[in-house]
């Protein structure tokens, strides 16, 4: 490829695996745990971070030799805070419907440190079309933990994906449930998003022993 | 760039640049925006009336309003009253499906009568007792509109919520809680019940519709509870008034 060199095509795949920004650099777990009870609010919730993260860190990236350093922080947070109301404002225009459903997520962006996290680690320090490369692997790669936690959320918790009831009715007991499989309720609740995460994280070191810290 | 970043004159100068930047764009595109977004929400409310009162295009599982292009055609054709109870004074107003319930129950908070917007619907020759409601989920405001009939039977619901956790206590607004409501008593012969959220009344198909409980969604406690309060709350407010229409 001409238009990405391999150093930039590693910027998408690093946080995909390796670089995970929820599972190795443990970033942005407190929004992975509240959202992910249903695939459908994960998917959402991705695509939002997508598009503020690379936006965010293009922005961020254009003024790095402008920011004083000493309010570098309140600036990114500006930044992130300008650009989630933006959006908000033009989607209750243009596009009620959806603005609806995000509404809920707009704080948690936000609040999002994998977001100040890369502005910090990455766009202050690099150019703008790395940084917003940079910022929309970050951004895949917290999707992809994001969708496989709400994944198995929502199956083993409600029985559905995406509110399709994939293994038949529980309360017709139809489908497994007419073996006498019930849902497990518990999924729902944020502390089995944090095994589930865990369950993730300890896959994946036992895969790649690189990965485990020394004591 | 040779430029000092770290001196204290350059950090106020840029802070105060960035505040005015910001400043200005962001209301510059509030104020531009805003006719669109009062035109979006004023259709959302009368969607969500029409909803109430089964006026919508639902399919099996979804949650499907009637488009925005004939919402206006269907809202002047079903909702045939739009009343204002003040007290024992009752006015009609057009325009009573715009008021705003938190202003009113800080009016009310003010020692002030408030004023209760209630909505009279027709369809197929029976009658629609539109009841707007609003109260306070976990995180945030939540709202709907009830649709009693005459007999103060509920014959249509419709939930919405400003930032409940997704997943859990957002479910309020789908199909599967919503619809549980249809048809649940509010009144125990003269006495006021309301309708409890509740997780124990063993009745997941929710068949006992005099129980004046709807089964619960797991995980979102709190915002049933508010569900619960609020409807009880709101719905006495018009309590003296919906005894009258059964004379």
């Amino acid at each position: 490829m001409g238009l990405l060199s391999k150093k930039d095509i590693k910027l998408i795949t690093d946080p995909l695996a390796d670089n995970n920004p929820i599972t190795i650099q443990v970033l942005g777990i407190c929004s992975a745990l509240a959202i992910t009870a249903e695939l459908k609010a994960s998917i959402v919730m991705s695509i939002a971070v997508l598009f503020v993260m690379g936006l965010g860190n293009l922005t961020i990236s254009l003024m790095r030799n402008i920011i004083p350093s000493k309010i570098r922080i309140i600036v990114q947070l500006i930044v992130v805070a300008s650009l989630v109301i933006i959006v908000d404002l033009v989607l209750k225009a243009f596009a009620y419907e959806l603005s609806k459903t995000l509404s809920v997520f707009v704080g948690l962006i936000i609040t999002n440190c994998i977001i100040m996290g890369r502005f910090e680690a990455f766009a202050l320090g690099n150019g703008p079309v790395r940084s917003f490369i940079d910022g929309v692997g970050n951004a895949l790669g917290y999707a992809l933990i994001l969708i496989i936690v709400g994944f198995f959320r929502e199956l083993l918790g409600s029985g559905t994906l995406l509110g399709y009831k994939v293994l038949g009715d529980p309360i017709e007991k139809t489908g497994v449930y007419a073996f006498g499989y019930e849902n497990n309720g518990f999924m729902l609740l944020a502390p089995m998003a944090l095994i589930t995460v865990g369950i993730i994280i300890w896959v994946q070191r036992s895969r790649n022993e690189a990965l485990i810290e020394d004591n | 760039m040779a430029k000092n970043t770290d001196s204290n004159v350059y950090t106020i100068l840029f802070a105060t640049a960035m505040v005015l930047v910001v400043g200005t764009l962001l209301a510059f595109l509030a104020s531009s925006l805003k006719e669109k977004i009062a035109e979006n929400k004023r259709i959302e409310k009368q969607q969500n009336i029409l909803y109430a009162m089964g006026i919508n295009e639902n399919d099996e599982t979804s949650v499907t309003f009637v488009s925005k292009e004939i919402v206006g055609e269907k809202f002047s054709e079903y909702i045939t009253k739009q009343l204002i109870i003040q007290g024992s004074e009752v006015t009609e107003n057009d325009e009573a499906y715009l008021i705003d319930l938190k202003k009113e129950s800080a009016r009310e908070k003010a020692g002030e009568q408030r004023r209760l917007p209630l909505f009279v619907g027709e369809k197929e020759n029976s009658k629609f007792y539109i009841i707007p409601v609003r109260g306070k989920g976990l995180w945030d405001a939540i709202w709907g509109y009830v649709a009693l009939d005459k007999d103060l039977v509920v014959q249509g619901v419709f939930f919405d919520h400003a930032g409940e956790t997704p997943g859990l206590g957002s479910n309020i607004k789908e199909r599967f809680f919503m619809d549980d409501f249809i048809g649940e008593h509010i009144m125990d012969g003269d006495t006021f019940k309301g309708i409890a959220v509740s997780k124990s009344n063993a009745d997941p198909k929710n068949l006992r519709k005099t129980d004046f409980a709807v089964d619960a969604i797991s995980g979102s406690t709190i915002t049933g509870d508010g569900l619960a309060a609020m409807l009880k709350k709101d719905l006495k407010m018009y309590l003296p008034y919906l005894k009258t229409l059964k004379q």
